[in-house]
């Protein structure tokens, strides 16, 4: 009897071996197919956005696309200027009012505020950090628009009704700032009491530990923030496409209103379908923003991988 | 010696968050100058909470409170208005995992220096980084990468990097809470021949739970249990006479404490074969 249970468990047990190997053979072979499929994704979209592209690409030379103020699809003018300017104002002006913001935020709830207080304001952060672009966009053009023209733009003797690249800046620096600041305040925490308590017991002072030393070593991680928080200003459409004003001209002011690479494609794309050479010029603007995105995250792994090994800590 | 520069007077030091903790109580010690004064117990016991409180580093922490006083060559080191940076330069601590600060070698003995400006020039303050490199061994082992991160050295060489960097800013007191307990046996017994030669120029508190270390390095050791100092003598007497029947059993084997992180000490139990005095390294750190 006691032979026949033995039979019996070992019978179980070699039936339940070959489906654990086989649930691990079929697990990895899906693992390598999501893995590939993502790469596939990639030089599918780019191959795509690069053989659409060709068409207008060989009707005119590279230089002047990227260098002509004039976009007028319907004349078959295709200066790309005029987005670009509009793209790296919009880019420059949100990091520059949001990181400050970030920062600031990220160390007062890492390092400053206790209790209740942190937790009310870290939760805060992460929920604005969650909510959608478009209801930032909506509010914006109810409050920001009109304050933007009766008070910002007077003060620097500008004359607008509010929208344009300011606004738009203002408002994607307001929609990257809680998403910057709550991974900053993650790398932030993330780091060993240690190093405040070494910098501590030599006799500096919070504000010296934060700048010296936590700010370092924390660094590759703030940089992957705000590296974050540039692809999403980059990428932007929605509040861009509501707020912007959406005139293809060299924009004069950050009060003008203008154009960003993004708000030309979606403002265009009813005409895509018509004009061959519009399709293509819109496409091409996509492999742009492709390429950029693409080469600053491959210089910021570089730059990653320097600062890791400058400021690694222990 | 009969100066004393640091003392405790009835310090207790209490966690308030969701449960209330004491986790010193009522403490009073002396720490004479140029002594290395271990205090040993059991994990939890309150060592390095008493530890930090010596130098105010439970100032970065919530619902920590503190009763009692610690004296610093007879000024107050709780009520006073010397700020808390300065009781820390005054009182430097290392703490238990060897830490490297993000910048270079030569920067992790600098920071403090710079911090303070106690230094007149370039080759003052390089002149300053050789002379504690030198006083914790490592400069024969770093002087050609100075350069490099300083968290590119192993972990014993981080934390003579350490005690340097602590020294360097001149204390008049050194607090080591278990410097050797994260480091392998050779690292640890550097670190140990650094505080050695030390200990005859520094007030040295070594929090530690190996009682072989104390043994070997102490000139005055504590005996803290829950809390409270059970026993506290020079290091002679504290090993060979101990006076509290809680210390006999503490140093005499097995102890009822905690047993995986008292190991049995190898000098007490006789089966050992190769334990005694002469036991280099403890090999009941990890």
């Amino acid at each position: 009897m006691t032979t026949d249970t033995n039979d019996l468990r070992d019978r179980t047990r070699s039936n339940r071996l070959g489906r654990r190997l086989l649930a691990e053979r079929y697990s990895s072979y899906w693992l390598t197919a999501a893995g590939y499929l993502a790469i596939a994704l990639f030089a599918g979209i780019t191959l795509l956005l690069f053989y659409r592209s060709l068409p207008i690409l060989s009707e005119y030379p590279l230089s002047s696309l990227l260098t002509s103020a004039n976009w007028d699809p319907a004349a078959n003018e295709f200066g790309f200027l005029p987005a670009i300017v509009g793209t790296v104002y919009v880019t420059v002006l949100s990091m520059v009012m949001g990181v400050p913001v970030a920062l600031g935020a990220a160390i007062y709830i890492a390092e400053y505020a206790e209790g209740r207080m942190k937790t009310l304001v870290a939760a805060l952060i992460d929920v604005l950090a969650a909510v959608p672009s478009v209801i930032f966009g909506l509010v914006a053009l109810i409050v920001v628009v009109p304050f933007v023209g009766n008070y910002v733009a007077p003060v620097f003797g500008a004359n607008t009704v509010g929208v344009g690249i300011f606004t738009v800046s203002l408002v994607m620096a307001i929609v990257i700032t809680p998403f910057m600041t709550s991974l900053t305040v993650e790398s932030l925490e993330s780091l060993p009491d240690e190093l405040r308590e070494t910098s501590l017991g030599v006799g500096a002072t919070k504000f010296e530990t934060i700048r010296s030393v936590l700010l370092r070593a924390a660094g590759p991680g703030i940089f992957s923030a705000i590296l974050l928080g540039f692809g999403r200003v980059f990428g932007a459409t929605i509040v861009p496409a509501l707020l912007i004003g959406g005139q293809t001209q060299i924009p004069s002011s950050v009060f003008s209103t203008g154009q960003t690479l993004p708000t030309l494609i979606v403002n265009d794309f009813g005409e895509l379908m018509s004009l061959p050479l519009t399709q293509s010029a819109l496409i091409f603007v996509g492999l742009m923003l492709v390429v950029v995105v693409w080469l600053f995250n491959f210089g910021a792994m570089l730059v990653q991988r320097r600062l890791k090994r400058r400021w690694q800590y222990r | 010696m009969t100066d004393i520069p640091l003392t405790t007077n009835q310090l207790s030091v209490t966690y308030t968050g969701d449960r209330e903790i004491e986790a010193v109580k009522g403490v009073s010690i002396d720490f004479p100058a140029n002594t290395l004064t271990t205090i040993i117990g059991p994990s939890g016991c309150g060592k390095s909470t008493l530890l930090k409180s010596l130098n105010r580093l439970h100032d970065i922490q919530e619902n920590v409170e503190i009763d009692g006083d610690v004296s610093l060559s007879g000024d107050s080191v709780y009520d006073t208005d010397v700020p808390a940076p300065e009781i820390r330069r005054r009182i430097g601590y290392v703490p238990q995992t060897p830490t490297a600060l993000p910048v270079s070698i030569y920067e992790n003995v600098a920071y403090g220096l710079r911090i303070h400006g106690d230094y007149e020039s370039k080759a003052d303050l390089d002149e300053k980084i050789e002379t504690y490199l030198r006083k914790v061994n490592l400069w024969d082992e770093v002087a050609d990468r100075l350069d490099a991160p300083g968290a590119e050295l192993s972990t014993g060489q981080i934390q003579r990097l350490c005690v340097a960097r602590s020294l360097a800013v001149e204390p008049d007191v050194l607090l080591c809470d278990e410097v050797t307990s994260a480091l392998d046996p050779v690292s640890a017994e550097s670190v140990e021949e650094t505080l050695g030669e030390l200990k005859s120029e520094y007030t040295i508190v070594l929090v530690t739970h190996s009682m072989a270390q104390a043994r070997r390095l102490a000139d005055e050791v504590v005996f803290l249990y829950l809390g409270e100092v059970v026993e506290s003598n020079d290091v002679r007497s504290f090993f060979e006479d101990p006076r509290e029947k809680r210390t006999k059993t503490f140093i005499g084997g097995p102890t009822p404490v905690d047993r995986d992180d008292v190991p049995a000490e190898p000098t007490a139990t006789p089966p050992t074969p190769d334990g005694g005095e002469g036991s280099t390294v403890d090999d009941d750190e990890r």
